[in-house]
């Protein structure tokens, strides 16, 4: 028999609703593969077992009773930590807000929990979601289950490695540049980042808050599907959330993709693709034509200014969302002989090297004199770079392009270098400043046997879209059926 | 010194009345204990976003709208940041280059006009409470933050340098006061920090265009400080101008105490409070729709009124002032006259009696026992000559104490005026015989000696004698004499 710990949402759900398993069983089993692997990936940094044990139990009672809540209930998922849990610690990562306990859930964890979702826990991230590797995270790295000397992409790399090693069913992630569709690459997992506004950020600890939104990271489409329309809508507390119509997640996944034109963009393929992954990003292609797409050159003239306009807008907006965390109200306070003293000694001990080159680099770009010239001047490129995004969707379904420039690097490769590290962004940052929907799904292996990725993006709201041509890509290969060699016992 | 001119501008910032909070549910009562009126929005917890409260951006378009201001189509909020612990978020949701309104006028009581430059929409701070720092906040042990305030919408409300003495700077933050009172927005208590006030202040020679060095006073808490502040700015400016010194850019401090202020900061010590757009907000536009609506709830303001009550009701400009200075004296005049009270006599009563009993009682209008019902009643006893305006005081001063009508005063303690001629003539005769010198007085044409005499009548009846028909009788009798 089947793993059930490998399981997918769908395949799980279809055999709790059979009664071939119980949600007990399946949370047990997870359970006991974290505990078995944690040591060696560390994709957790707060485990909640035992109110998870409670959850699968009270979903299998509502099973029998015949009150179940959907395609979620008694499927056992992890929450990346910078999503506030009621009552549970959250930290971000962050010495900062070590034991700090949220008095509410967020939106997002308040519509799993109504779903029924058994909460395993929350995993490792690079402080406040600052990078690509999951390495600034200030409680120890999470390790790449392909090669535990490689880093899994972050910042939601706990939750990315979590999904491929079967160290939960299917995780929520959030991205402010790629910090979900990288490690999602990375790991070999299918990873989506909503249209903004689709997701509500209640309860998000805000990173760069015009560019954030929670998604999932999951074993295959259908799966991120299922989490999406669980998490998905219109939320009152959060004004940037879009209160609308659109066309369903699930719904239209197996309908067929004759005649769906898909836009690529020379700029993707330019100099620093790595070959390997030009190869087989482009070996997509072939099956996609197959399944009945055509294929059309497009631009984004703007792509190069992507990454700088990122490292502008993003980091201003921190700077800003990270103001708060000051010794005065919860988390870490250091005392000084005055109150700027205590500030200036919380911070300087409760933020890592990261988060801080980032505060100071917002801080300069929003200064008095500096303002028109970088904040302001990303914002009207931001402007152009999502009109080169509206210009090239006009006419495609959806575009294709690399999700990072390499698979997943040694640890420790890029953490003295950040221009390196945040080059690992180049392909991503864009879809979080046009604000478009974006589906990273495994295509291939590198020659070193790691996971590549491909990124689809789509139209605004029509997430439909990709996810279709995503799950059509999966029913069509198994790429998305390998995982890493665990020591299963 | 006659060669100076002072010039001032004025932020006056209003807390508004909303049953809840600008961005959170949190209610926004005064005096509950602290940091009992707060929830992880309003407190800044990690993750939680700003929710404008759609009747914070009513009133403060109401206000703008009063004000004569240019209501924005579109306007934004912005992000203010500064570092202090009664901050929860260290940045102030504030509006900075697109506020709701622009470009009003204001005309004071006295008729002069003050151009108004913007008002915009933020969110009130928290506040700081020093133990035992009793003399000074140096010799404090700790620094306790009740977040209570923390989020009540704020409206700052900034004034063109169109002032040019302390007293119009307080009559123009009267002015304000009165108006959001009238638009139902705000309380505005000072008192109670609901209404507060910056000042920009400096000197000029006479007759000079440009503005001398812009010094910002803090720290002045009730009208009398601000009247105060200024008017030892103004003349520490001028002596330091006439001495020839160069002013300085600067913010200073008002000590209540000393009644002098003090340097607090200096222009190169100035905020960068490193504006942005605030991202959790959308911009927010204006339909017409919503516009009249406002515009159709704003009521008469202080100035229509009066007008009104000088032209329409032959009141004197003074009456009318003092009547229209509050809403709720304005209220309680146009009640009474509503209940049938003549309109002169009521604002007689008004402005002496009523607003004098409650000033020596230190109380509030609201908290007043007599109603407008009740001493239109009282008015209305005067005028059919039940009892005289001498005892209408006493009955007053009862009905002020205890709560009870007039009617049933005058019949406990027997008050009614006595207007029978026949046995007032027989006191008047009784009150002649009895001061035969008073009586020569007024024979060797000392008229006033009649005083006496009225007096006299008047103590012998108890007050209740008609004063008209005493009068009558004591020069009749007296001229047959």
């Amino acid at each position: 028999m089947t793993d059930p710990a490998a399981l997918t949402i769908h395949d799980a759900g279809r055999r709790l609703s059979e009664g071939k398993i119980s949600s007990e069983e399946l949370t047990r089993e997870i359970i006991g593969r974290i505990e078995k692997n944690e040591d060696r990936i560390h994709a957790y940094l707060n485990k909640t077992f035992e109110d998870a044990k409670r959850q699968a139990k009270e979903s299998d009672e509502r099973r029998k009773s015949g009150s179940t809540r959907g395609p979620l209930d008694g499927i056992p998922l992890a929450l990346k930590d910078n999503l506030c849990t009621s009552g549970i610690e959250t930290t971000c990562g962050s010495r900062i807000l070590k034991g700090w306990i949220p008095a509410y859930d967020a939106t997002v964890v308040a519509r799993l929990r109504a779903a029924g979702a058994v909460i395993l826990g929350k995993t490792n991230l690079d402080e406040f979601a600052m990078g690509s590797s999951t390495e600034n995270s200030a409680f120890g790295p999470t390790r790449n289950p392909w090669d535990t000397d490689r880093v899994p992409g972050g910042s939601s790399g706990g939750s990315a490695a979590a999904v491929a090693a079967s160290m939960a069913m299917g995780a929520l992630g959030s991205d402010t540049g790629g910090s979900i569709r990288q490690p999602a690459a990375l790991c070999g997992v299918t990873g989506l980042k909503p249209t903004y506004g689709r997701v509500s950020r209640y309860g998000l600890v805000a990173f760069g808050s015009s560019l954030d939104q929670i998604g999932p990271l999951a074993k295959d489409v259908r799966d991120a599907a299922v989490l999406l329309e669980a998490i998905e809508g219109y939320d009152e507390r959060d004004s940037t959330s879009v209160d609308r119509e659109w066309p369903r997640a699930t719904v239209d996944l197996g309908a067929a993709l004759t005649g769906k034109k898909i836009g690529i963009a020379k700029e993707w393929f330019a100099e620093g693709l790595d070959p390997d992954v030009r190869a087989k990003v482009n070996d997509t292609r072939a099956v996609l034509e197959k399944l009945g797409c055509t294929f059309a050159d497009v631009s984004i003239p703007h792509q190069d200014y992507g990454l700088p306009i990122y490292y502008l807008i993003a980091p201003a907006e921190a700077s800003s969302n990270l103001a708060r965390y000051d010794g005065v109200k919860y988390g870490l306070r250091v005392s000084g002989a005055n109150i700027v003293e205590m500030y200036k000694a919380t911070r300087n001990l409760g933020f890592g090297p990261e988060v801080k080159r980032r505060i100071i680099l917002g801080t300069y770009v929003l200064s008095a004199g500096y303002y028109e010239a970088y904040y302001l001047k990303a914002l009207k490129a931001r402007t152009r770079l999502r009109q080169d995004f509206e210009s090239a969707l006009s006419g495609c379904a959806a575009l294709l392009s690399p999700a990072t420039p390499t698979p997943a690097f040694k640890i420790g490769e890029k953490s003295d270098d950040p221009l390196q590290m945040y080059l690992s962004d180049i392909y991503t940052v864009s879809a979080n400043l046009a604000g478009l929907p974006a589906l990273v799904l495994p295509c291939e292996s590198s020659k070193g046997g790691l996971p590549i990725g491909f990124q689809l993006i789509g139209k605004a709201f029509d997430e439909a879209t990709i996810l279709n041509i995503g799950y059509q890509y999966q029913q069509a290969t198994d790429w998305h059926k390998r995982r890493p060699q665990m020591d299963k016992a | 010194m006659s060669d100076f001119e002072t010039v001032i501008g004025l932020e006056v910032h209003v807390e508004l009345s909303t049953a809840t909070k600008a961005f959170c549910g949190c209610p926004t009562k005064f005096g509950s204990a602290p940091n009992t009126q707060v929830c992880p929005v309003c407190l800044g917890h990690p993750g939680v976003l700003p929710v404008l409260n759609r009747t914070a951006l009513d009133y403060s378009i109401k206000l703008g709208l009063a004000l004569g201001c240019q209501i924005a189509r579109r306007f934004k909020f912005d992000r203010k940041h500064y570092y202090y612990p009664d901050l929860p978020k260290n940045y102030q949701i504030s509006q900075y280059d697109m506020p709701f309104a622009t470009g009003g006028l204001l005309t004071l009581p006295n008729g002069k006009t003050i151009r108004v430059h913007r008002a915009h929409l933020e969110e009130d701070a928290g506040k700081l409470i020093h133990e035992g720092a009793d003399e000074k906040i140096g010799a404090g042990t700790a620094a306790l933050v009740d977040y209570n305030r923390a989020g009540i919408p704020l409206l700052e409300i900034v004034s063109e340098p169109d002032l040019r003495d302390p007293a119009d700077a307080v009559l123009y933050i009267r002015s304000i006061q009165s108006i959001v009172r009238y638009l139902g927005i705000s309380d505005a208590n000072m008192d109670e920090g609901r209404l507060r006030c910056d000042a920009n202040i400096s000197v000029r020679g006479k007759g000079e265009e440009k503005l001398g060095a812009k010094v910002e006073i803090k720290n002045m808490n009730s009208f009398r400080s601000i009247e105060k502040a200024l008017e030892f700015e103004s003349r520490r400016q001028r002596e330091s101008l006439a001495r020839g010194d160069k002013p300085v850019q600067e913010t200073r401090l008002f000590d209540e105490e000393t009644g002098e202020t003090r340097p607090m900061r200096g222009k190169e010590e100035a905020h960068d409070y490193r504006y942005f757009p605030e991202p959790d907000l959308l911009p927010f536009t204006v339909s017409d729709e919503m516009l009249s609506r406002l515009r159709r709830e704003i009521p008469e303001l202080p100035a229509a009124r009066l007008a009104r009550y000088i032209s329409g009701h032959g009141l004197s400009p003074y009456d009318a002032q003092v009547l229209t200075g509050g809403k709720e004296i304005a209220d309680f005049f146009e009640a009474a006259i509503g209940a049938g009270a003549p309109a002169k006599l009521s604002a007689n009563w008004i402005t002496t009696e009523l607003l004098g009993a409650l000033n020596a009682a230190g109380k509030e209008l609201r908290d007043s026992a007599v109603t407008p019902a009740a001493l239109a009643e009282l008015i209305g006893l005067i005028e059919n000559g039940t009892i005289s305006g001498k005892i209408a005081k006493t009955v007053f001063t009862e009905m002020f104490e205890t709560g009870r009508n007039a009617a049933g005063i005058v019949k406990e303690k027997g008050l009614v005026q006595i207007s029978d001629t026949e046995s007032i003539r027989k006191t008047v005769e009784q009150v002649v015989a009895q001061n035969p010198a008073s009586v020569a007085d007024f024979k060797s044409g000392k008229k006033q000696a009649i005083g006496h005499l009225v007096g006299g009548v008047m103590k012998a009846t108890g007050g209740k004698a008609n004063p008209g028909i005493v009068n009558r009788l004591l020069k009749e009798i007296l001229e047959k004499q």
